[in-house]
């Protein structure tokens, strides 16, 4: 008996998701482009911050520093509160967005979910950095390379490939935070989740399994994407 | 100070060195100082937005709401540590019975957001659970049920694969002479392996902790009575109870961080006196686990320190 009925739900559950399937897509295109936007920004700024925090110029790294600190521990919710409250008392509305179709929550999101990765981003190209052993710069300038041959012929290559594991599982967790958008009604697919269950309580199962097996797809097609780049670039060091 | 970037300066790169750090920090202190300017321009940070944490009565309340917090992180810490111990053990197993269901769980819930776990739990495990909120004081007691079974199986899902780690990173010949005395698989993991191992999954484990308590605001989206949600109800009902121009935002928001970083810096400091401590420890076989082989949010936080060799 009751297997039955678990049987008829299921089969109602798969056909709520098969009527909705429109409103699912838009979800799982929200969050691709909220994760793509972010990573690309974050990645950005990951650099500068990590610039700085290797420079020779104390004052930068001491910024950075900060910078990493302060994102690293704070929690990615107050993140979200701040910018989407202090933002607009400072005036930043973003009037701008509506007109390329943008909703100022979407760009909102942007800025705490990028900021907020930066520092990560920073640390793992740092750490990558502090990898190359000092005597490889050394041999490269005793060969009377200058600072940019060295950079890009010695240090760079070799730092790149330690940098990209943890990249990868940055950017992995970059998308399952974007998750947190959805409290500032942004359309991602956690809030098709939480907007379908309201409505239909009835297929949580349903809703729920196909909203995990979109973030195991993005985060798979991502550490996919990641290992072909490390295989690729894979040498014998 | 040679780093892989640049040589020792000499007297002409110091030069150029100082000229610089003047031009970083003019430019640094305009930067900092045009965005202070935006918010006080904007009467945010003025002498009386500052009144409600003039009062010790919202400071008692305030500490009550850091407790909410600390309540669900440190009970979802430790839940979280017997359920990653449990699924390490089920991954390493011999039994394939065991290792796929385990490596599942895992993947699974490592692969999914929290929040939706938490939101999940909501509408399933919340209601049923309510108890343990409502034996500990939370409120409401679903959402506390339903943060704390997210952040656990979340945490306990990184932990697990943090054990397996800490559990491999022992030198083989550790394991091999133990078997060569005839100790059997569970005899040489209770009492050679997992003794070193935890040892060295100490300063990855407190840096777990950071984690947790960083994701226990995510209590805040569900309702969960905890600092953040507190921080909101301060600059929404302060303007009224304290006769202010407007809501005391952004001072209520430095408040509220600075509390969380406070903690958390405690904690990452105490993790990094860990893995110093254990590097320079002779009875180590092998190098603690930095933050950085935890995976996830914890990246990288600087390069493993030189640790002693195995004497073995």
């Amino acid at each position: 008996m009751a297997l039955a009925e678990s049987g008829n739900l299921a089969v109602g559950g798969v056909q709520y998701l098969w009527q909705e399937h429109n409103a699912f897509l838009d979800g799982l295109l929200g969050t691709v482009k909220l994760s793509l936007i972010a990573g690309i920004l974050s990645t950005i700024l990951g650099l500068i911050v990590a610039a700085m925090r290797v420079s020779p110029i104390p004052a930068l790294r001491i910024a950075g520093t900060a910078w990493s600190g302060f994102f690293r521990n704070t929690p990615l919710t107050l993140v979200f509160l701040g910018t989407s409250v202090v933002l607009p008392i400072v005036g930043i509305r973003f009037a701008w967005a509506d007109a390329i179709g943008l909703d100022t929550f979407f760009i909102f999101a942007v800025i705490a979910l990028s900021t907020y990765t930066s520092c990560f981003v920073a640390d793992a190209i740092r750490s990558g950095f502090n990898s190359v052993p000092v005597g490889q710069a050394e041999a490269a300038r005793a060969v009377g390379m200058t600072f940019g041959q060295t950079l890009r012929l010695v240090v760079l290559p070799q730092a790149l490939r330690t940098v990209l594991p943890p990249l990868a599982s940055m950017y992995i967790a970059m998308i399952k935070n974007s998750a947190i958008a959805e409290f500032f009604n942004v359309g991602e697919l956690t809030k098709f989740f939480d907007d379908s269950v309201r409505d239909h309580p009835e297929h949580l199962y349903a809703e729920f399994i196909a909203v995990a097996l979109g973030y195991i797809v993005l985060t798979l097609l991502v550490s996919a994407a990641f290992n072909l780049a490390e295989r690729k670039l894979a040498v014998t060091r | 100070m040679t780093s892989v970037l640049y040589d020792n300066p000499g007297p002409k790169t110091r030069r150029r060195i100082r000229f610089w750090t003047a031009v970083s920090v003019v430019a640094l202190a305009a930067i900092v100082g045009f965005a202070i300017w935006q918010v006080a321009r904007k009467g945010q940070i003025s002498a009386d937005m500052w009144t409600p944490f003039a009062d010790s009565g919202l400071w008692n309340q305030l500490f009550s709401a850091l407790f909410s917090t600390i309540k669900a992180a440190l009970l979802s810490i430790v839940l979280a540590l017997v359920l990653g111990a449990v699924l390490a053990a089920g991954r390493l197993s011999n039994r394939g019975w065991l290792r796929w269901p385990a490596f599942v769980v895992i993947e699974f819930f490592r692969a999914v957001p929290l929040l939706l776990l938490i939101l999940f739990g909501l509408f399933t495990w919340g209601q049923p659970l309510a108890f343990i909120g409502e034996a500990i004081g939370a409120s409401p007691p679903d959402a506390f049920a339903a943060l704390v079974v997210g952040l656990t199986l979340y945490n306990g899902s990184v932990l697990a694969e943090v054990f397996r780690a800490g559990i491999n990173a022992v030198p083989r010949g550790q394991s091999e002479a133990a078997y060569a005395l005839g100790m059997r698989k569970t005899a040489v993991m209770r009492m050679i392996l997992a003794p070193q191992a935890i040892r060295m999954m100490l300063p990855a484990i407190v840096a777990q902790c950071v984690v947790a308590l960083k994701d226990s605001a995510l209590g805040f989206i569900v309702g969960y009575q905890e600092l953040l949600s507190f921080g909101k109800r301060i600059y929404q009902g302060a303007a009224e109870i304290w006769q202010l121009s407007q809501p005391p935002v952004v001072t209520t928001l430095v408040v509220i961080g600075a509390i969380y970083i406070a903690i958390n810096l405690v904690l990452s400091w105490f993790a990094g006196w860990l893995e110093r401590r254990m590097s320079r420890s002779t009875k180590l076989a092998g190098k603690p686990l930095t933050a950085a082989q935890t995976g996830d949010e914890v990246a990288a936080a600087d390069a493993v320190p030189a640790g002693v060799e195995p004497p073995n």
